[in-house]
């Protein structure tokens, strides 16, 4: 009888803790469908539902510019990210060479430190080279940021694949190169989309290289451009929010498709590590 | 900077795996059977190239700022420690700091131990029907902190859900502007930490406390252990990798936000709720003091490393 009343309690507890995770989501999402104009108001279900807030955030509001400027560095970012990682993991996770320790502890830097700290001088030296004010001036330095993650993730995969695998491939006298793309690749598929989506996730949602690195609104994405629009003082809430929401989507698209083996993945290969 | 030998202290996921996995010895044996190669540097070669030049060279160019006095125009002037000194005796910049100890609180401490009383819950049941919430728990990881911040300066406003709530149950005295309050506004933000991590630390002790031994729970059991004493005896021990992982990544976490408090209140009302990472953001891009703002980096990364090595000391210690 107490472990049922023990498992009534559970499903509480976590029923409520997956509401307060809801609530503020749910907030914005009653705000953006309010008339436009209105305030902030507390959870209530709208009376009229007012898409129009959508479309304004879309065209008025340059959300569409905003986020075709992320998609265009996403699209970048993620497949050249995810190679190189792919490679550098390869390197680390079969292969023994002089000073491998070494250079993984160097890898090893990106993903503990925090690169707020990197931000200032990246901007100097962008701007030096003129890169400041083009894509190039976030997508390098994503790039750079995702691969110190990912070859730790690949590395892993690859030191957990079946050695038997390896020594087929050597004993055919397959390249290394051949063994990577033939034999490892196609066993790797379900570590390889874990990477990729939280390069997009990362890419998409970056604030602080966005507002720093990119001045031009022309060029601006979309987490800076919303980020800037709430530091103004007349701030169309209804507007705000939907803009808010229209560059949830992808992501929440991208959660919705993948999320059963992405949050496995996740909770398995951090620990894994 | 971290370039140590110890293992340990430079990632602490990676060695208490090894450290703690039963095959252990069979990590070591495929590590002696990596095929010695030279091309592996031709595979390493891109990754390393674009790492070094916009992480690693920023680094060290933060670092070597940061002796300067510098507006970002002109030719700086080095000045030796003086900007350390400055970061010491600033009164903003001391409480950006300590905020920063009260955001481990709140991102970090506060959503492990949340984590952990739901998985001492957990551990002595079957529970079904974990999915759902599980994408619930999982969702403020994939959401961009922008989109939260701005989220929550709804939750907090005048006549915000949060005021909605307390005037529902009676509190109409507490209700106020909670991002504008002095006092408040930090634990407030801080809140909105807790709210972002504690779902992935539920989620990382529930995946753990599955791999338990369910044999060492009836042994508890036989010896007449509570709930209480199976949690410290079984559960707590059986986690320890987990727990170790969750601390790494919501300290780092805490430590570097910037997101979210530049978006909520921008380090106001006043520096009330300030923290290094927006210091570092107003100092070399509003007012132009490039070298305190990497003098303040520096300590960021300082106090990084301090405290990713006592989480995983924290880790080793405990057995």
């Amino acid at each position: 009888m107490t472990a049922r009343l023990e498992r009534a309690v559970i499903y509480v507890v976590l029923a409520l803790f997956s509401a307060v995770v809801l609530l503020p989501l749910v907030n914005i999402l009653t705000i953006a469908l309010q008339k436009p104009g209105s305030t902030v108001t507390g959870l209530s279900f709208p009376t009229e539902f007012h898409f129009e807030n959508f479309v304004r955030a879309w065209e008025v509001g340059g959300f569409a510019d905003l986020m075709s400027s992320s998609a265009l560095v996403a699209v970048v970012v993620v497949p050249v990210a995810t190679l190189l990682s792919i490679l550098s993991g390869y390197a680390f996770g079969t292969m023994r060479f002089r000073g491998s320790t070494a250079l993984f502890y160097l890898f090893l830097i990106g993903l503990v430190m925090p690169f707020e700290a990197t931000v200032v001088p990246l901007y100097y030296d962008l701007r030096s080279l003129g890169l400041t004010d083009t894509y190039w001036a976030l997508i390098l330095p994503e790039i750079a940021l995702s691969v110190s993650f990912g070859t730790f993730w690949m590395r892993a995969f690859f030191l957990s694949s079946p050695r038997s695998l390896l020594e087929a491939a050597r004993i055919d006298g397959a390249s290394s190169w051949t063994t990577l793309w033939r034999v490892l690749l196609p066993t790797a598929r379900p570590a390889i989309s874990t990477l990729a989506t939280l390069f997009f996730l990362w890419s998409w949602n970056e604030f602080l290289l966005a507002l720093v690195l990119i001045q031009d609104p022309a060029l601006r994405t979309a987490p800076a451009g919303l980020g800037l629009f709430v530091g103004e003082r007349t701030v169309d809430v209804a507007g705000l929010s939907a803009g808010a929401l229209l560059i949830t989507l992808p992501v929440i698209a991208v959660y919705l498709f993948t999320q059963r083996h992405f949050i496995r993945g996740m909770l398995e290969g951090s620990v894994k590590g | 900077m971290v370039t140590t030998t110890d293992e340990a202290r430079v990632h602490p996921a990676t060695t208490r795996a090894k450290r703690r996995d039963p095959a252990a010895g069979d990590s070591r044996r495929r590590r002696g059977g990596l095929e010695p190669s030279r091309v592996a540097y031709l595979y390493l070669l891109p990754a390393l190239a674009v790492y070094a030049a916009f992480v690693l060279l920023p680094l060290l160019h933060t670092v070597w700022l940061s002796f300067f006095d510098w507006n970002g125009i002109t030719v700086g002037t080095w000045t030796g420690l003086e900007n350390y000194v400055e970061v010491l005796r600033d009164e903003d910049l001391r409480a950006a700091f300590v905020h920063s100890l009260a955001f481990l609180g709140f991102t970090c401490a506060l959503p492990v131990a949340l984590g952990l009383v739901l998985a001492a819950l957990l551990s002595r049941h079957e529970i079904r029907g974990l999915a759902f919430f599980r994408s619930v728990l999982f969702l403020p990881q994939v959401i961009a902190m922008v989109v939260v911040g701005v989220a929550w300066r709804w939750m907090y406003a005048d006549d915000g859900a949060v005021n909605q709530l307390l005037r529902l149950v009676g509190l109409d005295g507490v209700t106020r502007a909670w991002l504008g309050d002095f006092d408040l506004a930090l634990p407030a933000v801080g809140l909105v930490g807790t709210w972002v991590m504690y779902g992935l630390c539920m989620l990382l002790f529930l995946s753990g406390a599955q791999k338990i031994d369910r044999s060492l729970y009836e042994a508890a059991r036989m010896d007449g252990a509570g709930p209480v004493r199976e949690f410290f005896a079984v559960t707590l021990p059986g986690l320890r990798q987990e727990v170790t992982v969750a601390l790494t990544i919501t300290a780092i976490y805490a430590l570097r936000n910037f997101d979210l408090v530049y978006v909520t209140t921008n380090g106001g009302p006043g520096n009330a709720s300030t923290v290094p990472a927006v210091e570092i953001y107003r100092l070399a891009f509003r007012e132009s003091e490039v070298g305190l703002a990497c003098a303040v980096a520096v300590v960021l990364m300082a106090i990084t490393f301090v405290a990713l090595l006592l989480i995983t000391r924290l880790g080793r210690d405990r057995t």
